[in-house]
């Protein structure tokens, strides 16, 4: 590949002169079961679809501002930029960590199954939509609607949280420690116990982030949304 | 989706490289929007007793010095006028109304793309790089500009219905996104004295604004007021004389991103139309916040601007 230079053990591709094609091609042949390998990406530039559904045990740092559904699909990979990224961060990951070093946009870890994702800065809007069992956790604030029908996982935000937190919420765990603008429909606070704040610790631990875990609270669904109420059996 | 790019240069020694550091922001939004584009461009700034008039026509045949001499007769003075593809700069000597009255009439050959004293539109349907090319945007000097590439959704590919939307004096409004209501406040604000020239709905968003700052309101006070009044998606980005503004709805589905070095101010829907201008690594990059004025504006001093945006509360 145009771009790549391989005399040392981390491989280093230039987008300056290698495609975001290429560089997706090179990670997708990665073996499943192979050594893990060492990658260096230059010039991201804000292009789309960086890293996009690695499938290997391999480590890639990513140097600039990336561009939309960067990290997207991840299973097994760690991935750290080291820049801002734009819609779509690890959208539906599945496994492995993915560490951003600045702010996300909108939809960071949507729809994520799995793994680790670690927002250094802050994430804007709807941070964790219909998340199904990804960790997130982010240093900053993340803007309205976050968590919108997150269905399993956890999210610790250490700092604030927009409006609308939660809402729609299925069985996300959700832990702040700043202020909560407001809930969303069925979004309760619910009594931060010892299993919690041991869990809270673990993931901060996890993320890299010193934290103190009792400062939290935990938000979780009131169970009236998504359950059929008996009372309303009158009604059909 | 649509493109959206703004550019105001802190450091005025930058001034002569406005458009070659505009066209590659521009170009480089060429896939959020292929089917036209325009941009205002803030330059040359003239007296308030002299007018700068953009005018269209979309035969290259036509002739502008028939127009021309029909301004110099009217007005009883010197005019300057300069022709680039299906556009014509007129610069008259008389006050902005008075040109503005004689110009936006029904039966004249040509539409009116702007008047003011800084600023001048140009538009056209096709993509980004041809337009840039026909209009000579890489040489420009000037202040500030800000560029849209379109992709239309709520009405007709035509020249009229390209971005920027003149909106008054000196200003200009692109968007992306698109209007609910358009329709029930384009009734609204022709009742309140506003001439439509297309059934664009970003247009009615252009003209809200100019009904609003006519009723003596600030461009913040107008904008807050847009958040209000207007329903649907929008990330809009507003020339002024001296700098510009961004406001997002409060649902902030389209895309911004602003960024700041100690030379320029620069806006645009995606990072990688920002990822050519120079000092761009070591700039402040951020997304700005839904359903929140920003306005940039230059401070009292010439041209020395102030070094925050100012967030308004």
């Amino acid at each position: 590949m145009a771009g790549t230079q391989s005399t040392s053990p981390v491989r280093t591709v230039d987008l300056k002169v290698a495609t975001v094609r290429e560089l997706n091609q090179a990670l997708h042949e990665l073996a499943e079961d192979g050594a893990e390998t060492d990658w260096k990406i230059l010039n991201a530039a804000g292009n789309h679809a960086l890293a996009v559904g690695i499938n290997a045990r391999c480590r890639v740092e990513i140097m600039g501002h990336v561009g939309y559904y960067c990290a997207g699909m991840n299973k097994y990979a760690t991935l750290t930029i080291n820049g801002n990224a734009a819609t779509g961060l690890a959208e539906n990951m599945m496994s492995g960590l993915v560490r951003l070093r600045g702010d996300a946009s909108q939809s960071a870890g949507a729809t994520g199954r799995g793994g680790l994702l670690v927002i250094e800065g802050n994430a804007a809007a709807r941070c964790g939509i219909s998340l199904k069992g990804l960790d997130i956790v982010v240093k900053g604030s993340v803007g309205h609607m976050s968590a919108f029908m997150a269905q399993r996982g956890r999210m610790v935000i250490c700092g604030d949280a927009g409006s609308a937190l939660g809402d729609s919420l299925y069985e996300t765990q959700l832990f702040v420690k700043g202020k909560v603008v407001d809930l969303g429909a069925d979004c309760i606070e619910k009594e931060m116990r010892a299993e919690h704040v041991e869990a809270v610790e673990a993931l901060l631990a996890k993320a890299g982030i010193n934290e103190r875990a009792q400062a939290f609270r935990r938000y979780g669904s009131a169970r009236k949304l998504y359950h059929f109420n008996i009372d309303h059996a009158d009604a059909y | 989706m649509c493109g959206i790019v703004g550019l105001y240069l802190k450091n005025p020694s930058l001034n002569r490289e406005l458009g070659a550091l505009f066209e590659p922001m521009l170009l480089e939004m060429t896939q959020r929007g292929p089917d036209s584009t325009g941009f205002a461009l803030y330059r040359d700034p003239v007296g308030p007793m002299r007018v700068k008039v953009v005018l269209q026509n979309p035969a290259l045949s036509f002739d502008w010095s028939t127009v021309a001499a029909d301004l110099t007769q009217h007005f009883g003075c010197d005019i300057d006028f300069r022709v680039q593809h299906t556009h014509c700069l007129i610069t008259v000597s008389a006050t902005e109304a008075v040109v503005r009255e004689y110009v936006m009439s029904d039966t004249a050959p040509y539409a009116v793309v702007s008047i003011g004293h800084h600023i001048e539109i140009y538009k056209e349907v096709g993509l980004p790089k041809d337009v840039a090319r026909v209009f000579d945007l890489k040489s420009v000097q000037g202040s500030h500009a800000i560029g849209h590439t379109r992709m239309a959704t709520e009405s007709a590919v035509t020249t009229a219905g390209s971005h920027p939307f003149s909106t008054g004096s000196d200003l200009c409004l692109v968007h992306n996104g698109s209007l609910s209501n358009h329709n029930r406040l384009r009734r609204k604000l022709a009742k309140d004295g506003a001439v439509f020239r297309t059934e664009n709905d970003s247009e009615v968003a252009a003209q809200y604004l100019d009904v609003q700052i006519r009723h003596g309101l600030s461009l913040e006070e107008a904008l807050y007021g847009a958040l209000k009044d207007l329903d649907g998606f929008f990330t809009f980005t507003i020339g002024t004389s001296d700098g510009f503004a961004v406001l997002r709805d409060p649902i902030a589905c389209k895309p911004a991103v602003m960024a700041e070095s100690v030379e320029w101010v620069a806006m645009a829907s995606e990072y990688r139309a920002l990822a050519s201008l120079p000092g761009i690594e070591n700039a402040r990059v951020w997304e700005p916040e839904p359903a929140t004025v920003y306005v940039w504006e230059k401070g009292g001093q010439g041209r020395q601007a102030t070094t925050t945006l100012a967030r308004a509360s």
